[in-house]
């Protein structure tokens, strides 16, 4: 839905996008993700079309928008929701108001507008607020309200630009609330740049990594936690060394990644049970990405078929990330 | 030493000067909104950062503008005099007066209302281009709209200024109560109407700036008004 092809954007100098190449499916998330200064807002703005990149393309549904001018860039632009890096919204309109901004850009009639307005106070489930003022709000509504105008045209594509950093945990959370039914109620494609990396845990499907204008790691939340190498597995899931463990106490010590229900709940007593060996779970926890349920514990492993118990979590869909002791670990 | 003028003919000679002010004032300032509205939009679109930011003529724009500003009334009200007569067909007059009243506050409207735009917030603004608005409606919904309590301020300051420099519409005998204070009452040492005069002036400008606050407020949405 959205791809981005070989990026670049400086600024006096400054090279802020080196080159970032990233594409996001329909209706996934996808979460921008890196230190401050990385590039992030630069790519988002690029992709909102405020800023032009100095080269590389931008196709949304396959269509290259990097070059548009006049009409078919404002209408480029009703194509693509934004919701700008801190306040923004209109503060001498109401919220029904703010909503209602680019239904007349995109020239909507009055009732037409009254209705779809409606509609999206619904769907933030701020329909009680529609006549309060922004200063009437607090930050989490006001957040809502500009997701609410963002997707009042309904465009293929959101943009959210930190749409969660000044706010507390819980209003993160009903902000998040409504990106995520935006993609599961009106199937827009969602790319969210954030540096909390809660956001890509609790929303987002696929991960980008920027660093210093490029993208280090892109790929799929589920898959990028297996890889213990990754920034991703070590940003999201549980730490296992906080108890150093007597490792001379096992025959073999691993890391495994278990994703998923059936995983998490049946893999490991069922390695145990088929091949003989005692196995404890000495560190690591679980934890949630999105809906689904993803272990890393540490394992220390007791028996003659310990490895070929391991293998066999491999095997079976867990990632065995490395074992500390016996053998270089089998990787799934 | 004469007998002082009576009440009512002080009273005679306020109502008159005070609708002859009132004419000059309200006239020019119509004229020099609707002009300096635009010119400030222009001054903020060609801005660097603005919709349309365009140096040159930005540059040029600017240069016009504090030049106008930097005019002394004085001078402006007799170098215009061939163009009033052009316009109003008359040199002298109240009406005649208008003419460079206007001109004179196209420019410091012009400013005002630039300096008043260019604080709406570079994000607000941009929220509304991604929404696909044309360069106008943002103009009209965003920067005009957003900034109405100041600007609404902004024309109450342009008046105040326009009765203090309406007080030299005397000069081509366009009247007024600055007219009227300087000639009858300090001219003719008639203390009575000069200190009737000048505290109606100090009156009527409190009443007048109260009422621009007033409105101003009435048109803000946010809580906390600070304008
Ligand atoms: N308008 C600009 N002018 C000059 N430098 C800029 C501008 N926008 C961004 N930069 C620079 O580009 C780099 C990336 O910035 P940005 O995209 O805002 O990073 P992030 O959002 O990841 O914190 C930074 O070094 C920043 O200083
Ligand atoms: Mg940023």
């Amino acid at each position: 839905m959205i791809t981005v092809e070989n990026l670049t954007k400086s600024f006096q100098g400054v090279n802020a996008l080196n080159g970032v190449t990233l594409d996001v499916e329909a209706g996934t998330v996808l979460g921008v993700v890196g230190p401050s200064g990385a590039g992030k807002s630069t790519l988002a703005r690029c992709v909102a079309l405020l800023e032009r990149p100095d080269s590389g393309a931008i196709r949304v549904d396959g269509t290259d928008i990097t070059s548009l001018d006049g009409s078919a860039l404002r209408a480029a632009r009703r194509q693509i929701g934004v919701v700008p890096q801190g306040d923004s919204l209109l503060r001498q309109r109401t919220a029904a108001g703010n909503i209602a901004l680019p239904l007349e850009s995109a020239g909507v009639p009055g009732p037409q507008r009254r209705t779809r307005v409606g509609e999206l106070l619904d769907l933030v489930g701020l329909t009680d607020k529609a006549t309060a003022y922004p200063d009437q709000l607090s930050g989490g509504q006001r957040q809502r309200i500009a997701v609410a105008r963002a997707l009042a045209a309904n465009p293929s594509v959101l943009l959210a630009d930190e749409p969660t950093s000044a706010l507390d945990p819980e209003t993160t959370g009903s902000v998040l609330t409504v990106l995520d039914r935006a993609r599961a109620e009106l199937g827009v494609t969602v790319l969210v740049v954030t540096h909390d990396m809660g956001v890509v845990r609790k929303i987002c499907d696929d991960v980008a990594v920027l660093e210093q204008g490029r993208v280090v790691e892109h790929g799929k939340v589920l898959d990028l936690v297996g890889d213990a190498a990754s920034r991703t597995s070590s940003a999201l899931l549980p730490a296992v060394d906080l108890n150093p463990i007597n490792e001379s106490s096992y025959d073999r010590v691993a890391d495994v990644v278990l994703v998923g229900f059936a995983a998490v709940g049946a893999l490991l007593p069922e390695a145990s049970h088929r091949f003989g060996v005692e196995l404890n779970i000495v560190g690591g926890g679980l934890t949630r990405l999105g809906e689904t349920p993803v272990a890393r514990f540490r394992l220390g492993l007791n028996g003659e078929r310990s490895d070929s118990a391991l293998e066999w979590i491999g095997e079976a869909g867990g990632a065995v990330q490395r074992s500390l002791k016996g053998p270089q670990g089998v990787a799934a | 030493m004469r007998s002082a003028t009576p009440w009512s003919d002080v009273l005679s000679y306020l109502v008159e000067a005070t609708g002859e002010t009132l004419y000059m004032v309200g006239v020019s300032t119509l004229i020099a909104t609707a002009f300096g509205i635009p010119v400030g939009v222009w001054l903020q679109l060609t801005a660097r950062g603005g919709l349309r930011p365009n140096p040159v003529v930005h540059r040029i724009l600017s240069f016009v503008t504090d030049l106008g500003r930097s005019m002394p009334f004085i001078v402006l009200l007799v170098a215009l005099t061939s163009v009033t007569r052009l316009i109003v067909g008359g040199s002298i007059g109240s009406t005649a007066v208008i003419v460079p009243l206007a001109v004179g506050a196209i420019p410091f409207v012009g400013r005002l209302v630039q300096n008043i735009l260019s604080e709406v917030h570079v994000t607000v603004v941009e929220a509304a281009i991604t929404t696909g608005a044309s360069t106008l409606r943002i103009v009209r919904s965003v920067l005009i709209r957003e900034s109405l309590p100041a600007l609404i301020n902004a024309i109450g300051v342009t008046v105040i200024a326009l009765i203090g420099y309406s007080a030299m519409a005397g000069v081509i005998g366009g009247g007024g109560l600055g007219d009227l204070a300087i000639r009858e009452g300090y001219q003719r040492f008639n203390d009575r109407i000069l200190w009737s005069t000048v505290a109606w002036l100090a009156v009527l400008t409190t009443v007048i700036q109260l009422g621009f606050t007033r409105a101003a407020r009435a048109s803000d949405r946010r809580r906390h008004a600070s304008v």
